[in-house]
């Protein structure tokens, strides 16, 4: 490789995107790389894609005061970047009376943080607050800044707004190994590439600890804490208004009921840890304990309604968040340990992360032609019947419907083509082809067609996700 | 020697049983369980001299249309039919002679695309007319 | 944006939609279909096997002779085709119904009309909707998905594969995927029997060699990229056996675990739908609870021969052409599934004339008989030499048997096997 980068961010989930993007406003020289096919394939694309209420931990906590933070953040961001955001609020369900004792300690807490707007509601003011709620609810509390937001969407501008700035990325490159000097960080792929860049900072979720040790960096162990969910139907009776949560256990907040900002239901996570990061599996014990705790909270979620189930997998370390300079080597900031409320907290950690690289000596220089925002992406879906006309008339690739289930139409496969990508799962997560009802039943020969058009990228070469994962095994 | 068989001449599905005298000539058997003459038919068939309808699709010539073609979203192959059931112990054989085949188009709905296949007096043509 | 008129608009091109056009045109009516792909034919078009036609052209052709020679019909005639066009909306709650579509070609479209024939056929249950656990690996596909990617672009999907559901999708899947090159290892079914055609047992499973495993249930499936295999347990007097579970390796999985009417647009456009069957309540004209918008093929219920589907569509459409005309049911009589029947469609028949209704038994049975009451008296009794759930039966009531039915106003059929 060429120069050497500034900085070298490691890991591009919701972390590394908010780092990268904020660092992208400066005259740097930044590398993105993750080992993936496409960004936001590891633990941002598994999780129940919420911007917390500020009221789960207490302010001790970093990821308290992040999560206080990042949640501010993201009215700015949607304005400037094209992802699905909205605050529709969070009510925490008490179930039994004693369980008001737990959502009274939640309500100071959320007080304590300076959270705008919490407050404890009686029995009557949780089910009009949400009609949907079991009429067993004795009462709980309501959030109203806490929201929705399409996590892979939201990491997708991110990484695109920076690369307008300059970020360089590199997918498919899995760090392998490191060394230092001349102030220097030499960093190797898996496959041979390597790079230099003066700092680096590791925010490689579940791998995180790997990557440390291979720079001879502090030895911590990230244990994998697995979250299964089942996805229901847009047309389900069980869509609430807010974000439904139970009273949280030790361990987690629960399983909760979520409408999605596209408008499906989310219900879950379970929480159980795992030896193997890798394994995302659902299982079926886990599923059944799914449907059973979401139809205490809202008795009209149905199985007949489900249309898919995923897991994803927490990076848990400790009780707090692992955001520092590394006391062992030079030049290294670890991002480790962040799960919830890691999505909410992910735009103030790039502040941070941003302050602890000017800490540790990097001179940080505005970049006058910044241009904070990326041009929006017409979704027909979005679009009234004129609007969508007239887009016609200029591209008629939006007249063309791929996905019939969710509207998505070959113009937008295409623009998640062109914007790199290039797998199956990442043309899902841009256009939300594949998503809807029939899970690509009908769609998905398309979107092959279209790929194999757009790329010249051969049938064997077609992946699901990147790696082994090829789609078909021949030719006729 | 005993033999049973499921008719699948009509969607009873009657359960066949066929007695053939040992020594006997080839032909001879008694069929049972058959509540139409159609299942004794059937059996005689289906032990003598079985047959199978194939269906499968063809390749289309690409000629000069290259890159273009594999990519152009209209169908890639061309289904075909033998006009008739054929002997069972030759459709491997009916099917690699059906894999080589590069149909140019345009292509009419019955067009002969192998006539006489394996010479036993059927062919084989195409379902569909494409453009 | 373009905006025409016509009397009617037929939402589906497969032969449900072609064969309503066809009897709306032919009663002099003026006829719109618009179909989502460049070509007329629907599902027929990827289903290169024969089986159909036995009854509608006393033939057994395969699908792609059957769509053609339908939509060879309808080139003679002035029925106005709309190809690769999507239809977005449909606002049917007044007189006048508006259906909003899209085309490249075209833009966004409006079209009006007095009467709308729903003919969006169905879609394929998928793993999300049977809710089989395990990782998300690619090599997993619907099997109609499989069908099209092997016989209309000409891929090979996989090469060692187990097929989830013996229903007459998947069995046809087992012998294409054989006659391809590839190894079919098993047909798993959670019933104790298949649910498809004898027929398709015989020659596409035995023909091959496939095993069939009936009550089994998939427990998992394994892979990390692509799939490595599938965990199936068996099911002993009504009890998963968890411990008695076994795996089969593979890099294919293909599922064919039932049909879904696609009542998406129905459903929001206000069309109260039937849960027993997933498709619209409709009247004995075929007319759902919105006037005006009928329903045929199988977006009203899942069929299993074409030739019905035809038969119920062009009544669809010589129901809705008399209807513009004025014409009205006179008095209904509800139709109501009895015993061993799971429903039974059109819910309602009108004692003045022939009536067909579609029904689907719930047991299996040799010599069975079809019994038609009303409030305990026999009306109708009819011999059917086997029943089983996936083969449809027809039933016709006329005059003769329902001029004896009561005459009260809340009276009531029931349909029941024995």
């Amino acid at each position: 490789m060429g120069g050497c980068f500034d900085v070298a961010i490691i890991g591009a989930g919701v972390c590394g995107a908010n780092i990268a993007r904020r660092l992208s406003s400066y005259e740097l020289d930044v590398a993105l790389v993750e080992k993936e096919a496409d960004v936001s394939f590891g633990v941002s694309k598994a999780n129940s894609g919420i911007v917390h209420g500020g009221f789960h931990h207490n302010k001790k906590y970093l990821k308290a005061r992040l999560e206080i933070q990042g949640a501010m953040m993201f009215d700015r961001l949607k304005v400037e970047l094209d992802f699905p955001f909205a605050r529709c609020g969070i009510v925490v369900v008490a179930l039994h009376e004693d369980e008001m004792r737990a959502v009274e300690q939640l309500y100071a807490q959320g007080v304590e943080n300076g959270v705008i707007g919490i407050e404890m509601c009686s029995a009557e003011r949780m089910l009009e607050l949400e009609p949907k709620l079991s009429r067993d609810a004795m009462g709980g509390l309501y959030a109203p800044g806490g929201g929705i937001v399409e996590p892979y969407r939201f990491v997708f501008s991110l990484v695109e707004s920076a690369t307008k700035n300059g970020l360089q990325l590199f997918t498919d490159w899995k760090v392998a190994a490191a060394e230092r000097s001349d102030d220097e960080w030499t960093v190797h792929a898996e496959d041979g590439r390597s790079l230099r860049a003066r700092y680096v900072v590791n925010c490689a979720g579940l791998y995180a600890d790997e990557v440390s040790r291979i720079f001879g960096a502090e030895d911590y162990t990230i244990k994998g804490r697995k979250g299964e969910y089942y996805l229901l139907d847009k047309l389900t009776k069980s869509k609430p208004n807010r974000v439904v949560f139970p009273v949280p256990t030790s361990i987690s907040k629960g399983m909760l009921v979520v409408p999605t900002v596209e408008g499906t239901v989310l219900i879950g996570p379970t929480a159980s840890a795992v030896d193997d990061k890798d394994n995302a599996a659902t299982t079926r014990t886990e599923l059944e304990t799914i449907l059973r705790s979401a139809r205490n909270m809202v008795p009209d979620v149905s199985e007949t309604d489900v249309i898919t189930s995923f897991a994803g997998i927490r990076p848990t370390l400790g009780e707090d968040y692992y955001i520092d300079a590394s006391a062992k080597v030079p030049a290294f900031i670890q991002v480790a340990g962040i799960q919830s409320p890691g999505l909410t907290a992910s735009p103030a950690i790039g502040e941070y992360v941003k302050d602890l690289l000017k800490k540790a000596g990097l001179k940080l220089v505005e970049k006058a032609d910044w241009d904070p925002c990326i041009e929006k992406s017409p979704r027909a879906r979005e679009l009234s019947a004129f609007e969508l006309d007239k887009l016609i008339a200029e591209n008629p690739e939006y007249g063309e419907v791929v996905c019939r289930c969710e509207r998505v139409t070959e113009a937008e496969i295409v623009a998640a083509i062109r914007r790199g990508h290039t797998t199956l799962d990442g043309i899902k997560y841009f256009t939300r082809a594949q998503m809807g009802r029939c899970q690509g039943g009908f769609c998905t020969y398309k979107i092959i067609k279209i790929l194999m058009r757009e790329t010249g990228m051969s049938w064997d070469a077609i992946t699901k996700h990147g790696r082994e994962s090829t789609v078909l095994r021949g030719e006729l | 020697m005993r033999q049973e068989l499921t008719c699948i001449t009509c969607p009873m599905g009657c359960h066949l049983t066929i007695e053939r005298p040992d020594g006997g000539a080839e032909g001879e058997m008694a069929v049972t369980g058959n509540r139409c003459p159609r299942g004794a038919a059937y059996a005689r068939e289906e032990l003598l001299a079985p047959k199978r309808t194939v269906t499968a699709t063809c390749r289309i010539h690409r000629g000069g249309a290259g890159a273009s073609f594999e990519t152009s979203g209209g169908p890639r192959r061309v289904p075909c039919r033998t006009r008739a059931p054929f002997p069972k112990e030759r459709v491997n054989e009916l099917l690699a002679a059906i894999y080589k085949l590069e149909v140019n188009l345009p292509v009419e709905r019955g067009a002969v695309l192998i006539k006489d296949a394996l010479g036993l007096g059927i062919d084989v043509v195409a379902t569909r007319t494409l453009h | 944006m373009k905006e025409l008129s016509f009397d009617s608009v037929v939402i589906g091109g497969g032969a449900a939609g072609m064969a309503a056009a066809l009897e709306l045109e032919a009663a002099g009516k003026s006829v719109a279909v618009i179909e989502r792909e460049e070509r007329l034919g629907g599902i027929l078009t990827q289903c290169v096997h024969n089986g159909f036609g036995l009854i509608e052209f006393n033939e057994e052709l395969t699908g792609p002779e059957f769509a053609e020679r339908f939509e060879e019909k309808l080139a003679g005639r002035p029925i106005q085709a709309f190809c690769g066009c999507t239809v977005l909306e449909l606002d049917a709650a007044g007189i006048e119904k508006v259906v909003t579509c899209v085309s490249p070609k075209q833009g966004v479209m409006r079209l009006s009309c007095r009467v709308v024939i729903l003919a969006m056929g169905c879609r394929e249950r998928n793993r999300g909707n049977i809710r089989i656990p395990g990782s998300r690996p690619a090599g997993i596909f619907t099997a109609g998905l499989a069908q099209r990617l092997v016989n209309v672009e000409g891929y090979v999907p996989g090469k060692e594969c187990v097929i989830i559901g013996s229903g007459d999708i998947g069995l046809i899947m087992a012998r294409r995927m054989s006659w391809i090159g590839c190894k079919v290892h098993a047909v798993i079914e959670i019933m104790p029997y298949p649910s498809g055609l004898t027929r398709n047992i015989v020659q596409c499973l035995k023909d091959f060699g496939i095993p069939l495993y009936l009550s089994h249930l998939t427990t998992d499936i394994f892979g990390r990229d692509r799939v490595e295999g599938i965990e199936v347990a068996p099911i002993e007097n009504g009890a998963l056996m968890t411990e008695k579970a076994f795996k089969i390796p593979c890099d294919t999985v293909l599922l064919s675990v039932g049909l879904v009417p696609e009542n998406e647009l129905s459903r929001m456009a206000g069309v109260s739908i039937n849960p027993m069957t997933n498709g619209p309540w409709v009247d004995s004209y075929l007319m759902t609870s919105l006037s005006g918008v009928f329903a045929c093929g199988n977006v009203l219920h899942v069929h299993d021969l074409v030739d019905f589907v035809v038969e119920e569509s062009r009544r669809a459409g010589r129901f809705a052409a008399a209807w513009l005309g004025g014409s009205r049911p006179v008095r209904e009589l509800r139709v109501k599934a009895g015993s061993n029947v799971r429903y039974v469609a059109p819910s309602r028949v009108e004692p003045g004339r022939d009536n067909k209704l579609y029904l689907r038994s719930m047991i299996v049975k040799n010599d069975a008989l079809l019994e038609v009451k009303q409030g305990g008296k026999l009306l109708r009794s009819q011999k059917k030499n086997h029943v089983q759930p996936s083969e449809m039966l027809t039933l016709e009531l006329g005059e003769k048997e329902l001029g004896a039915a009561s005459g009260m106003p809340d009276a009531s059929l029931e349909v029941s096997i024995q």
